[in-house]
């Protein structure tokens, strides 16, 4: 016996949210997203790896040289000079706040200055300050200093402070500068990101216009659409993500590997630690979240002005 | 407040429709459907007969005048409840307008995946719809495979599956043999029976014969005339389903 035809009566049904199926079709409609998320996200952990290592350069610097004084005893005569170091050093003892006085020995500032004025230098011809390495507790200010100064003056009348941080200041301004340029960098990576995005989510509903119609026409919400659109957007930037991060790490892996070789002071503390690993782990989901927002906002924004 | 009492389930009210600055298409058309009856448009071929569909599918908004379905004012209506409101209605476009990447059984379950129904749900109504309009050994073909009777018999299919309370149909047999004109039009009556108003575009005048019990419409230049009395109020005959 042939059954009777059953039409199912829609009225007014909530939706299901997994009842979307392949209502346009996913390929046309990810494009070249994966390959345009693949090489953003490469660059945008290139850049932040390297603003995180510039980063962490500047943070060991600063930790070595926190609270670091340089004493220069600037006197031509030797005997005078070496009587001088003394007096600092005694007189920097009785200082409270000043600790690890050291008295840089002859052999090691002679070897600072090797480089320049070489070996076997007649020390009477071109005198040598001699330097006193100490350690303020807590912040070194230029109060500080004016005491320091102030109290050393009476008996060392030749002797110089400085504070260690200061003649790095170039170096720390340098570094910040190229901190901001890799936020910036990566900044306007994610901006580019966004724009390639919101071309290819255009372009999709360019060529779906048609479907997206009878979809509209038979009952669809713009919801509905957008979702389609930002689910095949979101799986087309993870596999950009994922390919990316993977390009990215080893490329950033062999370059700290290269800078490691050098064994420079300053370089060594540029290393990445693994809340570092864990932030740049973070950028392809950032990626995926910023790609999928825009194609939503895209999708909407273009329905909205349909029927 | 956009609900009507009277229990019409479409108002046209003095609608005019024009496209960009060209003269009107449809001027000055008022007309009222009623639950359960069963409509013919007819008129010559560029005498507004789609257009005039269009705006009952809401697909279009007039130019001018008032539209209200299902008690609802479809002109000053946000666009956020439209979808709610083409949930109750089924539309057999003239040019088919199949989802191309879609086979046949897909295209006919679109409706119900788009009102929520569970896979489970859709799998034997859909199947069974394909098999009444004859196509049960073509489910998994692609709309492009299809000829152009059978586009038109899934077109079908796809507006009628989910018991729509107003079918609009423009043209709908025009591409199918006799014997199949009359077995959707036997279609289109049993949903009438159930409830849907029905309203079928057509300039076959053989078909209007068919069913003795349709009101006609007629369409001349964009200016609806009523041979039959349909548009009366109130109507000459009870009409909407026992």
């Amino acid at each position: 016996m042939k059954r009777p035809l059953k039409l199912l009566s829609i009225g007014s049904r909530s939706l299901n949210e997994g009842a979307q199926t392949e209502l346009v079709p996913q390929v046309r409609m990810s494009g070249p997203i994966p390959w345009v998320i693949a090489i953003m996200v490469m660059m945008t952990v290139i850049a932040s790896a390297g603003g995180l290592a510039l980063r962490n350069i500047a943070s060991a610097a600063a930790n070595e040289l926190s609270g670091g004084i340089t004493v220069q005893i600037v006197e031509a005569r030797p005997e005078v000079r070496n009587q001088q170091a003394l007096q600092a050093v005694e007189l920097l003892k009785g200082q409270s706040d000043v600790s690890l006085i050291r008295a840089v020995p002859q052999e090691e500032v002679d070897a600072l200055v090797e480089p320049w004025l070489g070996t076997g230098m007649d020390e009477a011809e071109v005198p040598v300050p001699a330097l006193i390495d100490a350690r303020l507790s807590g912040t070194v200010t230029q109060a500080r200093l004016d005491g320091l100064r102030n109290a050393l003056r009476a008996k060392v009348p030749s002797a110089r402070v400085d504070a260690q941080s200061s003649w790095l200041k170039p170096v720390f301004g340098a570094i910040s500068a190229l901190q901001w340029l890799a936020i910036a960098l990566v900044l306007l990576l994610g901006l580019a990101t966004a724009a390639a995005v919101l071309l290819a989510t255009r372009t999709a509903l360019g060529s779906n216009r048609e479907t997206i119609e009878i979809v509209h026409l038979l009952g669809g919400t713009d919801q509905q659409i957008a979702r389609i659109f930002q689910r095949s957007t979101a799986m087309a930037a993870a596999e950009g993500g994922i390919a990316g991060l993977a390009a990215a790490v080893i490329i950033v892996v062999l370059v700290g590997r290269r800078f490691a070789g050098l064994g420079a002071g300053i370089v060594n503390g540029g290393s990445l630690v693994w809340i570092d690993w864990a932030l740049l782990v973070l950028i392809p989901i950032g990626g995926i979240v910023l790609a999928t927002v825009t194609a939503r906002w895209t999708v909407l924004r273009a329905l909205a002005r349909m029927l | 407040m956009t609900t009507s009492g009277s229990g019409e389930i479409v108002q046209f009210d003095n609608v005019g429709l024009r496209y960009g600055t060209d003269r009107e298409v449809l001027s000055d058309v008022s007309f009222t459907l009623y639950p359960g009856s069963f409509y013919f448009l007819t008129g010559a071929s560029g005498a507004g007969k789609t257009s005039l569909l269009k705006l009952l599918y809401l697909s279009q908004r007039p130019s001018r005048g008032g539209i209200r379905i299902f008690g609802t004012d479809a002109i000053t209506m946000p666009r956020e409840r439209l979808p709610a409101l083409r949930r109750r209605l089924g539309v057999v476009f003239q040019e088919f307008r199949l989802v191309p990447h879609l086979s046949a059984f897909d295209n006919v379950a679109l409706p119900l995946r788009v009102a929520g129904f569970a896979e489970s749900e859709i799998a034997r109504p859909v199947a069974d719809m394909l098999e009444w309009v004859g196509l049960a050994d073509r489910m998994e073909a692609r709309p492009a495979t299809l000829s152009g009777g059978e586009q038109q018999r899934v077109a079908i299919a796809r507006a009628v599956i989910g018991r729509p309370q107003l079918l609009v149909a423009d043209e709908p047999t025009g591409n199918v043999d006799p014997e199949m004109a009359v077995k959707l039009l036997r279609l289109f009556e049993a949903l009438n029976r159930l409830g849907t108003t029905v309203v079928v575009a057509t300039h076959d005048v053989h078909l209007l014969k068919k069913v003795p019990e349709s009101l006609i419409m007629r369409l001349d230049k964009g200016r609806l005339s009523d041979p039959t009395g349909a548009l009366r109020y109130p109507p000459k005959r009870p009409v909407g389903p026992a």
